[in-house]
């Protein structure tokens, strides 16, 4: 229960609320010859929060943090922290932590001489140095590594050490380019948790990159999807997740049904759909803010909101008879292609004992508050 | 059986090529230790007397100054240019990169003589006199390409994501240098100077064009010597040659292996 200006032990390099900084990207714009990498994106972070920019590689989210660390000069637009706009002041001004995927330890200096680096340049003196050092890898929970190299260590501490390294100088922004992805299936949920509570004790406002939507969901208290160096959709993790708002969004993150529809009335409570095999489905307004009028649109349904059962399912729900062609057993849960007349729908659902078999017939039930509708 | 026929010839003939390749070598060190005054055997007895010989030959004392001296400043100059040539290819995008870095590794490419007739013409062309400034220049230019692949190399492997953790806590782009590049570099930068050191000590084409009136090297003034007569004296340079050109760079790949398994690789 720890908020973002949470305390804890009195010697840890911790931030008072006032410290706190956001960050505020107004148009900026980055080009490479031809190449734009990041159109005119705007973006306001909030102070203390843990904001991720999600896309797939080469979507410009690593351009951002880039830009925002001043290892890149934008082609257009202000870069603010903390209400300062930062744009010309080169990156050892900027008092930022900074973590890589491949942690960026340096090799010939002792883990001890790797997290006091910063700390040299800002003039804190030897005792004061050691008594830090000390309290940042008691933070990280590698209390006993001080004099080792990291060549020594695994890759989970030396992330760990990265990370110490950053933040025991105590910056105004905490900027992360996907320190999780060197490491192991395992390690790196672990990982995902102590980062998370790291940043929850210390409050420093932070942006994470990732590619690995599950770190986004699980991390974030704020998501921005990025596609080709656009913005897709920006909102908290279970909005995000919900309620996507472009089609790449729901391709993007988690499995959805995505079926063209075509939208008869809309009112104030209301959307009218008429679809293919589906037929006719009403829909609640606020499930499809950008739909204005009638015409075509996509009906975007979540493969784990559609059910699948062998009896006849409950009122409410829209129910129509499928047959299973393709199981996907993954333990917990099966991920199964259906088809539906015409539609192949994929549908994910828990398993009890059995998963459906494979040319077993089912009905395929949806709560059409469940979907959500983007023009077409 | 008739394998292991093949393979005693095999053996002996390696053996042969090691014979062609060493007993040269293995005579002027052996000769270098005879108490004759001749130099050619059978030896007549072991002594150092040709060393003490040596360490009072005047000439033979000033060549080797000489090519200590420029041996020195020829590593010194070539590694730090070098350094920053690679810095500059390495780190940066320079328009032209390829052709720059072509020309820079050429020198290895193009005959010794070549450069060193072009390099005289030239500088006649502009009336600059020979000195040691001139035989310098040289040096450095020939032995610049050897510092500039073992440096690139390194370089290379040196990640830049390492420089940018350093400024993202503070240092500047040159404490960044100084305190991370270098010290990672530095087993490149030494393996690079002894290359250069042993490569100008060693060198006599380019020198004996380039080389001021009344200067020697010792290259040089072996040959020098070996014009009038064979003395004993020049095996035991040729001795003391071989001890330094060969236990030099073993002594810096030590240093330097001992120092990137220090810095992790």
């Amino acid at each position: 229960m720890t908020g973002p200006r949470g305390k804890a032990g009195t010697t840890l390099p911790l931030r008072k609320a006032r410290d706190l900084s956001t960050v505020k990207l107004t148009d900026i714009e980055k080009r490479f010859g031809d190449y734009v990498a990041v159109h005119r994106m705007s973006l306001e972070m909030p102070e203390g929060g843990f904001v991720t920019l999600l896309g797939p590689s080469g979507c410009g989210k690593t351009t951002t943090l880039r830009m925002i660390a001043g290892l890149l000069d934008p082609t257009a637009g202000e870069i603010q922290i903390d209400g300062k706009r930062v744009n010309d002041v080169p990156i050892h001004k900027r008092n930022l932590g900074l973590v890589f995927q491949n942690y960026a330890l340096f090799p010939h200096k002792t883990v001890a001489d790797n997290i006091a680096f910063g700390l040299k340049y800002r003039g804190v003196g030897k005792s004061e140095t050691a008594q830090k050092v000390k309290d940042a890898l008691e933070l990280v929970q590698l209390p006993h590594v001080a004099e080792r190299y990291p060549r020594e260590l695994s890759g989970g501490q030396q992330q760990r050490i990265a990370l110490a390294r950053s933040i025991v100088i105590e910056p105004d922004v905490l900027l992360l380019d996907e320190p999780l992805s060197a490491l192991d299936a395992n390690l790196r949920e672990d990982m995902r948790v102590e980062l998370k509570r790291i940043q929850e004790r210390i409050g420093v406002t932070t942006v994470f990159v990732t590619h690995d939507q599950s770190e986004a969901l699980a991390m974030s208290d704020q998501i921005v999807v990025m596609s080709a160096g656009r913005v897709e959709q920006m909102g908290a993790p279970q909005d995000v997740y919900n309620t996507p708002g472009s089609e790449f969004v729901a391709r993007f993150l988690g499995a959805s049904n995505i079926v063209e529809a075509r939208c008869t009335a809309r009112d104030e409570t209301s959307i009218v759909l008429e679809a293919p095999d589906l037929g006719r489905i009403v829909i609640p307004a606020d499930r499809g803010p950008q739909v204005n009028g009638t015409g075509p649109v996509k009906l975007v349904l979540r493969a784990e909101k559609l059910a699948l059962s062998e009896d006849k399912p409950s009122d409410g729900v829209i129910s129509h008879s499928a047959r299973v062609e393709t199981v996907d057993y993954q333990g917990q849960a099966a991920r199964y292609f259906i088809r539906l007349g015409e539609l192949q729908l994929q549908a994910i659902n828990m398993i009890d004992t059995h998963p459906h078999g494979e040319g077993s017939e089912v009905s395929a039930s949806f709560r059409p508050s469940d979907c959500t509708v983007l023009p077409a | 059986m008739n394998r292991g026929m093949g393979w005693s010839l095999i053996r002996f003939w390696t053996f042969l090529v090691y014979i062609f390749m060493f007993l040269p070598v293995a005579v002027v060190v052996l000769l270098s230790f005879n108490a004759s005054e001749f130099g050619a055997f059978p030896m007549s007895g072991l002594s150092f007397r040709w060393f003490v010989e040596l360490a009072r030959n005047e000439a033979i004392l000033r060549a080797f100054q000489t090519s200590m001296i420029l041996g020195a400043l020829t590593a010194l100059i070539s590694t730090t240019i070098g350094v920053l040539a690679s810095l500059a290819l390495i780190r940066y995008k320079v328009p032209g990169q390829n052709l720059i870095s072509t020309i820079l590794i050429a020198p290895i490419l193009v005959p010794e003589v070549v450069l060193a007739v072009a390099l005289l013409l030239f500088l006649n062309a502009l009336s600059i006199n020979k000195s040691f400034a001139l035989l310098l220049a040289g040096h450095v230019i020939f032995t610049l390409p050897f510092v500039i692949l073992v440096v690139q190399a390194r370089l290379v492997s040196i990640r830049r994501d390492v420089e940018e953790a350093a400024m993202s806590l503070g240092a500047s782009p040159i404490q960044t240098f100084f305190s991370i590049t270098l010290p990672l570099l530095l087993p490149a930068v030494l393996a690079g100077g002894l290359f250069a050191f042993t490569i100008s000590f060693d060198d006599i084409t380019g020198t004996l064009f380039w080389k001021p009136g009344g200067v020697e090297t010792v290259p040089t003034q072996i040959f020098a010597m070996l014009r009038n007569s064979i003395s004993p004296e020049i095996n035991a340079l040729g001795t003391v040659m071989i001890a330094l050109t060969v236990g030099l760079p073993l002594l810096g790949l030590a240093i330097a292996r001992r120092m990137s398994a220090n810095s992790g690789g």
